[in-house]
């Protein structure tokens, strides 16, 4: 038995290598975050790498709010230089950044994304207006007498007579999703806000208790909703919390399906089901668009046009986000923003528009192209 | 009364027998059943994956006639490598092209002229020409890879009957292809590219080398650590260790562990390896780990079956002539019980081989192009990668995603293959 000395020396072989190389730092740069972001990201790297000297970064697809976690991590080569995020960062993210050491970040604004709302191109394209989107698909809406109710609306015609009598059937992201987050604030939070009730206890500050309650008295909510938010937040809610987790509360009773994070998942579905309606990026819509349209919102049907002059009310922007600290220090960091912000990239006629980003206005994209040269940290 | 009796009951069992005879063939009927449906699922999905996959094992060239003149790249005479590495060579092209098809005016025209042509074609050219730079300063005929769209016309998985709005090929590109391919300009190649690149964003660049690599690195890990700790495990509890409460305790645990869900092994990884002793993210190390970790009781359950089945008169005469426990253990149970014990690893293997959701959390799911040249740099596997692919925009993935799924079956086919061969070689001995 030969074997076990052999496999000994290998491991010891491979645990020493592992130690060499850690000692020298890392010459690729270590890239994270949101997988809406992911797309266009890799396509940056693959041409930074194909045409200057430095590696091709490595790009991981974690979800926004897991990239910003590893990223505010701390300051070091075991940590990532860059994150990718289909939102903004949150101020209780950017305050675990500053604490951990990640004082420094500069963020990049790249540009838009749409969601779209689609069906099979062989079933009649929808006409919907947010309203009937947040009525079709919310947990709870007003009845007749004001107060909410569990969602009774079985069909589209239920939600708004002049849409066919299918069945709501609708195939979107789970919860853990960027995409899932930007259609909750956006569609429901936006259709939510055309009815009187909804919109009247959004406007109510947090110091407005009373009338908060009253609004609350309404719609029929119980006291312990109030106490519920106001302990999870720990001060006083304001009439904005209240809408949005009422707004943003997605129906479960198999209405709305939770379809995973696959996007190519959701087009065939549709396209093997006529009556479902799916919830994806627009970069989905526009590959596909042999098997799926894409409904119009208030009036707006999604395209690359409709989307960048902000017709299409389901839009929301893509961020990256670099640590100062690392730049200089691992090669190439700031020559990749200035390649993702150069107009050959971001530009409007640029690669990126190509594979379906919605390119910034002229003088944003002059903003962000200065910032990125002067790496400009955020302020929050 | 007895006989009586007797005669009765054979009666009845010969009135039962015919129904009991027909309950035997309706069991058969239902075990065939049961085959036939499993069969027939494995073929829809064999079929499936292999009509899908296989258009990605080829790869259409269009032929170009380059001019390489200096002043459309842009250099001077006697211009050095770094100035060659950094000419114009996506201009070059475009000029070309623009040559080939005077009719191409307007500027949505152009941009799809220019997409009958990879993206790669730009880096191809400049890799000629740094290979053969006697290539500047005329024109010459060159085979250029064809995009992905163009290349899914000239498979025939487009045709003009969608319309044109829902398709990514326009009237425009057919029937410019179509004129090329009149004019023997087109050409199907084997695609080597799909075995030789890394990753890429476009699919007709797009290759398994990385997750090879990756692979091939992180199975090392896992059998460099899995297999001395699962072998030594299994002869020690097996041969050596007392029978008692502790004993039956790790037993237990063994086969719980088996049990675990890999997800779990994952999320060890990353609070253990990565979080604590620092290891680099996205590493084939922290990776084979991992697996290994997984792999280990398998490897401990067969070893220990494979001890086990060894006749107990092998044990006793070695003992009987002297040799220690020791020599009995290495020098007659172990090669007799060898290829259980290999079969046992190979499957494990194999089982680490299609793994992916334990690297998800450990970040091998990433872009990456550069294969890696050790165990630290970053890499990902085959099944992440087709994970990747599958969830890629671009419509050219998706036989991208079937040909790696054809790849990764091959492998697996191929170890349990070895463990078979290995089981009947040393069987015979």
């Amino acid at each position: 038995m030969k074997k076990f000395p052999l496999s000994a020396v290998a491991l010891a072989a491979i645990v020493g290598g592992s130690a060499a190389t850690q000692a020298a730092g890392r010459d690729t740069i270590s890239i994270v975050g949101s997988s809406t972001v992911y797309p266009f990201a890799t396509v940056v790297a693959e041409r930074f790498g194909r045409s200057t000297g430095f590696n091709t970064p490595k790009i991981e697809s974690t979800g926004s709010g897991g990239g910003l976690k590893l990223f505010c991590k701390g300051v070091g080569a075991n940590t990532p230089d860059i994150t990718n995020s289909s939102r903004r960062i949150k101020q209780s993210e950017f305050n675990d950044c500053q604490n951990n050491g990640v004082t420094e970040i500069v963020e990049v604004l790249v540009g838009y994304d749409g969601i779209a709302l689609a069906n099979a191109r062989s079933a009649p394209k929808l006409e919907l207006s947010l309203k009937d989107v947040y009525l079709a698909l919310a947990k709870d809406i007003p009845g007749p007498d004001g107060k909410l109710m569990a969602n009774p609306n079985k069909t589209w015609k239920d939600v708004n007579p002049a849409l066919p009598a299918t069945t709501i059937e609708v195939l979107g992201p789970p919860p853990t999703s960027g995409t899932r987050d930007a259609f909750a604030e956006l569609a429901m939070g936006g259709g939510a806000k055309s009815i009187g009730e909804l919109k009247a206890l959004r406007d109510l500050s947090a110091d407005k208790v009373a009338e908060i309650k009253a609004a609350m008295g309404k719609l029929g909510l119980p006291d312990g909703f109030y106490q519920a938010l106001q302990d999870q937040k720990g001060k006083a809610p304001k009439g904005e919390d209240l809408f949005d987790s009422i707004a943003y509360a997605i129906r479960e009773d198999g209405a709305y399906i939770e379809a995973g994070e696959n996007d190519n998942l959701i087009v065939q579905k549709l396209d093997a089901n006529p009556n479902a309606v799916g919830i994806f990026g627009f970069s989905f819509l526009e590959e596909n668009g042999d098997k799926v349209q894409g409904s119009q919102v208030d009036g707006v049907t999604p395209t690359f046009e409709t989307i960048a002059s902000g017709d299409y009310p389901v839009s929301r922007p893509l961020y990256f986000y670099i640590k100062r600290a690392h730049v200089g220090k691992i090669p190439g960091i700031q020559e990749y923003a200035v390649e993702f912000t150069s107009n050959k990239a971001m530009g409007e006629d640029g690669y990126l528009p190509e594979r379906g980003l919605i390119p910034l206005a002229d003088e944003e994209l002059k903003k962000v192209q200065a910032d990125v040269k002067a790496m400009t940290p955020l302020q929050l | 009364m007895s006989k009586q009796q007797s005669l009765k009951a054979t009666e009845a069992i010969q009135a039962s027998l015919k129904k009991r005879y027909a309950r035997e063939r309706r069991f058969q009927w239902y075990g065939r059943l049961a085959v036939l449906t499993g069969f027939v699922f494995l073929f829809i999905l064999l079929f499936d994956i292999v009509s899908k996959g296989a258009p990605a094992f080829t790869q259409h060239y269009i032929k170009v006639n380059v001019d390489l003149s200096q002043e459309v790249l842009g250099l001077d005479p006697g211009a050095s490598e770094q100035e060659i590495f950094s000419a114009d060579y996506l201009g070059a092209i475009k000029t070309s092209l623009r040559e080939m098809f005077p009719g191409a005016t307007g500027r949505k025209e152009k941009q799809q002229l220019y997409r009958l042509l990879s993206i790669g074609a730009e880096y191809d050219l400049r890799d000629k020409v740094l290979a053969d730079p006697g290539l500047i300063g005329h024109s010459s005929e060159l085979w250029l890879r064809a995009h992905s769209e163009a290349g899914s016309y000239l498979k025939g998985q487009v045709t003009a009957g969608t319309a044109e709005s829902e398709r990514k090929v326009k009237d425009l590109q057919m029937t410019w292809l179509d004129q090329l391919r009149d004019q023997g300009r087109t050409e199907s190649r084997f695609n080597t590219t799909f075995f030789t690149e890394g990753d890429s964003r476009e699919p007709e660049m797009a290759g398994i080398r990385v997750a090879l690599y990756g692979s091939f690195f992180t199975l090392l890990v896992t059998f460099a650590i899995a297999f001395p700790i699962g072998v030594a495990a299994a002869v020690y509890l097996e041969e050596f260790a007392p029978r008692n409460r502790i004993t039956d305790l790790i037993e237990i645990n063994i086969n719980n562990l088996a049990a675990v869900p890999s997800i779990v092994f994952g999320l060890l990884g990353l609070a253990v390896f990565i979080n604590f002793f620092e290891l680099p993210r996205s590493a084939p190390l922290v990776g084979g780990i991992v697996l290994s970790l997984m792999t280990l009781p398998t490897i401990i359950i067969t070893s220990r079956a494979a001890i086990q089945s060894v006749s107990p008169s092998i044990r006793e005469a070695a003992l009987g002539v002297g040799a220690s426990k020791l020599q009995t253990v290495i020098h007659h149970v172990l090669p007799v019980a060898m290829p259980g014990i290999l079969t046992g690893s190979i499957i494990g293997m194999a089982q680490a081989l299609g793994e992916s959701a334990p690297l998800l959390m450990i970040g091998m799911v990433a872009f990456i192009m550069d294969a890696p040249a050790g165990v630290t740099d970053p890499a990902t596997v085959l099944p992440v990668q087709i994970y990747l692919w599958a969830d890629s925009p671009e419509r050219g993935f998706t036989e991208k995603t079937s040909a790696a799924i054809m790849v990764l079956m091959g492998f697996l086919i191929l170890m349990n293959a070895l463990a078979v061969y290995l089981r009947r070689r040393f069987e015979r001995k």
